[in-house]
C-alpha cells in the first residue's frame, strides 16, 4: 500500500514534527498493538547498537581533542585513556593565539574564505544566469569545457596555477591566494544557478525590460535577489572548500609564513614547534571552531544543499 | 516538384537567415558576453591553461624557479618510466583508491540504509554525528590522527587493552600499515558526505520498496537484493565516481600524517608532484608536470571506465 506521504520527501535531517507522547490515532494507519510494536526485534536491537559503536568512533576524535587542548604535553603523551584534564590548562589557548601567530592565520583564512566565496558567487551566478536562460554562440563549447574540466585533480593544475600566479606578481599576496582558488574550477556553483534561473517565469524579467531596465539592472535589481536560495547553497560550499582549502594556500605562501591560513599553520606548527604538541590542540580546536559553529546552525541546510546539489 | 520548391523556400529562408551569422548574434548578445566575462576570464587562466601548460611543462626541463626550462622533448617521461619512486606513488595512489573507495561507497550505503528507515532512532542526530568530520579541515584532522594513531594515542591503548595488539603500535609510522591508516583516517573523514549521496538516492526511490529492506531477515535481504539494489545501481556509478576523484585529491591529510612516509609507503602520487615541484631542494618543475600529466591520464581512463559502467547498467536495468 502506498501511502501519500512518504513519496518522494526531501531530505531533511530531523523528522517533520517533533512527536511526543503517543502518536494520536489517525485513519489509514494500522492502530498500534500495544507491547508487541513496542518491542524491537533481535536484529533491529543489534544495528542499533552497531550505530551506537560507530557513532562513538566519530565523535570521540573531537572529544579527544578537546580535552587534549586543555593538557600540558606531558599529560597528553602520558595520561592514557583518561579524558579528563588533571587541572584544565587555559593558557594553551592564549600561547597559540599570540604567541604562534595564530591571530594572523586566522585573520588570513576569514580574508581568503570571503574573498573566494564573493569572486565565486559574482562569477557563477553571472555565468549561470546566461547559460540557464539565453542561447548564444559558444554556449555549447563552454559547456564542453567545463565537463571536460569537471573532475580535474588539483595537483594536476598546481604547477601552471602557481607560475601563472608568480607571473602576475601575486605569488605571496592574498589576491594570489583567492584568485588561485575562486576564478577557476568551481563548475558545480555555475550549473547550480544555471538550473535555478532555467526554471524561474519568463515574465519577470520582460516586465523589468518593459520598465526599461537593462539586462545588468534586470539581473542585479530582479533575478539575483530571487536567486537567494541558491546563493545560501553556493555560500556554504564556497565557504567550507575555501576555509578548508590546504594545497594551494601551502604552495602559495611557503616562502611567506605571514600570509600562512589556519590549516597551513597547523602542519608548520608541527614542524617548527615540534614538541609543543598541547598548543596544536589548542590551535586545532580555534580553527575548527568556526566551521563547526557554521555547520551547526546551517546543518539542515548544509545537508539539503549536498544532497539537491547530487540530485541535479 | 512541391519538393524542389520547398528546397528553395528554405534555402531562401536560410539565406535570409546567414546574413545575420556569427557576428551579427555576437553584437547583438554583447551583454551575454559581459556576464561571462568574469567566468571566461578565470577559467581561461586558472582551469583551461594549466591544463594544456601542463603537457607543455613537462616536455621542458625546468629547475627550481628559474624564469623558464629548457626544451628536452620526451626525456622527463623516459626518466618516469624507470623512476622507481614514482610507479611506487603510483601503484599506492591505486591500492589508495582499490582500498578506500569501496570500503566509503559501501559503508556510507549501509549506514544510509539503516538512517533511512522509519524505525530508525535519532536519525537526524546520528546524521549530524557522521556528517561531522567532513566539514572539519582535513588538513587539521591529519595532525590530530597522528597523536591518535600513536604508539601512546588512544587507539593503540585501547586495541592493547582489548587484548587485540601486543605491544603499542604507532600506525603512521609503520611502513606496513601507514597506508592502511590513512585510508582508514579518510574514509572516517568523508564517509558522512557519502551517506548524504546515498540518502538522496534513496529518496527518489518510494518509501515502501525498501521499508523493510535491511537485516530483516531473509525477505528483506532478497528485497534488497533484488529491489532496492538494482534501482540503485546508476547512483552508484556517480557516487563511485565522485569518491574516486575525491580519492585522487587525498593530499591533505596524507601530507599531515605522513608527508609520505615512513620511507615513501604512503606516498600517492599529489604527494610525489609536491615534493618534486616545490619542497626539494632543487625543485624540478618539468619532471613534476611530466607526473601530474600522467597523473590526469590516469583520472581520465577511470572516467571514461565509469562512463562506460554508467552505460552499462542503463542497459542493464532497460533490459531487466
Amino acid at each position: 500500500m502506498t501511502t501519500p506521504h512518504t513519496q518522494a520527501r526531501p531530505v531533511s535531517v530531523a523528522s517533520p514534527a517533533p512527536r511526543q507522547g503517543p502518536r494520536p490515532w489517525r485513519p489509514g494507519r494500522r492502530q498500534p498493538v500495544q507491547g508487541v510494536r513496542r518491542r524491537p526485534s533481535a536484529g533491529q536491537v543489534m544495528v542499533f547498537l552497531g550505530l551506537l559503536v560507530l557513532a562513538f568512533c566519530w565523535v570521540y576524535p573531537f572529544i579527544w581533542l578537546l580535552s587534549a587542548s586543555l593538557k600540558s604535553t606531558s599529560e597528553i603523551f602520558g595520561s592514557g585513556l583518561s579524558l579528563l584534564p588533571e587541572s584544565p590548562l587555559w593558557e594553551n589557548y592564549a600561547r597559540a593565539w599570540t604567541e604562534v601567530g595564530f591571530a594572523t592565520y586566522f585573520m588570513n583564512t576569514v580574508l581568503i574564505t570571503a574573498g573566494t566565496v564573493l569572486l565565486i558567487v559574482i562569477r557563477s551566478s553571472l555565468a549561470g544566469y546566461v547559460l540557464g536562460r539565453y542561447s548564444f554562440a559558444g554556449k555549447k563549447l563552454l559547456i564542453g569545457i567545463f565537463l571536460v574540466t569537471f573532475f580535474l585533480p588539483e595537483g594536476y593544475t598546481i604547477i601552471p596555477v602557481t607560475q601563472l600566479t608568480d607571473q602576475l606578481g601575486l605569488l605571496n599576496t592574498h589576491l594570489g591566494v583567492i584568485l588561485g582558488l575562486g576564478a577557476g574550477g568551481q563548475i558545480a556553483s555555475t550549473l547550480l544557478y544555471a538550473g535555478y534561473f532555467r526554471g524561474l517565469p519568463k515574465e519577470l524579467e520582460e516586465c523589468a525590460r518593459l520598465d526599461g531596465a537593462g539586462p545588468i539592472r534586470t539581473f542585479g535589481q530582479v533575478m539575483f535577489p530571487l536567486a537567494w536560495p541558491i546563493t545560501a547553497t553556493v555560500v556554504i560550499l564556497t565557504f567550507l572548500f575555501a576555509w578548508n582549502a590546504f594545497l594551494l594556500p601551502l604552495v602559495f605562501t611557503l616562502s611567506e609564513p605571514s600570509l600562512r591560513t589556519l590549516a597551513v599553520g597547523m602542519t608548520v606548527f608541527v614542524g617548527e614547534y615540534g614538541t609543543d604538541w598541547a598548543g596544536m590542540t589548542a590551535a586545532a580546536v580555534i580553527s575548527l571552531v568556526p566551521v563547526i559553529a557554521v555547520f551547526v546552525v546551517l546543518q539542515r541546510k548544509f545537508v539539503d544543499s549536498i544532497a539537491g546539489a547530487v540530485k541535479q | 516538384m512541391t519538393t524542389t520548391d520547398e528546397l528553395r523556400t528554405a534555402a531562401a529562408q536560410d539565406s535570409r537567415v546567414r546574413p545575420q551569422g556569427l557576428r551579427h548574434r555576437i553584437r547583438k548578445d554583447w551583454w551575454i558576453y559581459l556576464f561571462l566575462l568574469p567566468t571566461l576570464l578565470g577559467y581561461g587562466a586558472y582551469t583551461v591553461y594549466p591544463l594544456l601548460a601542463s603537457w607543455w611543462f613537462a616536455l621542458l626541463d625546468w629547475p627550481g624557479f628559474a624564469a623558464q626550462g629548457t626544451f628536452i622533448g620526451i626525456g622527463n617521461f623516459e626518466r618516469l618510466m624507470t623512476d622507481d619512486l614514482f610507479w611506487n606513488a603510483f601503484k599506492n595512489s591505486l591500492v589508495f583508491l582499490v582500498v578506500s573507495v569501496p570500503l566509503r561507497v559501501g559503508l556510507a550505503l549501509l549506514l544510509a540504509l539503516v538512517l533511512n528507515r522509519k524505525k530508525t532512532p535519532f536519525k537526524g542526530f546520528f546524521r549530524t554525528l557522521f556528517f561531522l568530520p567532513v566539514v572539519t579541515t582535513g588538513a587539521i584532522v591529519g595532525v590530530v590522527f597522528t597523536l591518535l594513531l600513536d604508539a601512546s594515542g588512544p587507539v593503540s591503548l585501547a586495541l592493547v587493552k582489548a587484548g587485540l595488539l601486543e605491544t603499542p603500535a604507532n600506525f603512521l609510522a609503520d611502513a606496513d600499515t601507514s597506508l592502511f591508516a590513512g585510508i582508514a583516517v579518510w574514509v572516517w573523514k568523508w564517509l558522512g558526505i557519502t551517506m548524504i549521496y546515498w540518502l538522496a538516492a534513496l529518496q527518489t526511490i518510494p518509501q515502501d520498496v525498501h521499508e523493510a529492506a535491511m537485516l530483516d531477515g531473509a525477505s528483506g535481504w532478497r528485497e534488497f537484493r533484488h529491489i532496492t539494489l538494482p534501482l540503485l545501481v546508476p547512483f552508484l556509478v556517480i557516487i563511485t565516481l565522485i569518491d574516486t576523484v575525491a580519492a585522487l585529491n587525498v593530499f591533505d591529510l596524507m601530507q599531515t600524517m605522513t608527508a609520505g612516509g615512513p620511507s615513501f609507503s604512503s606516498e600517492v602520487i599529489e604527494i610525489f608532484i609536491f615534493r618534486t615541484a616545490f619542497e626539494a631542494t632543487v625543485p624540478d618543475l618539468g619532471y613534476a608536470s611530466a607526473a601530474a600529466v600522467l597523473f590526469g591520464l590516469l583520472t581520465v581512463v577511470l572516467a571514461v571506465v565509469q562512463a562506460l559502467g554508467v552505460r552499462w547498467a542503463r542497459r542493464e536495468m532497460r533490459t531487466s
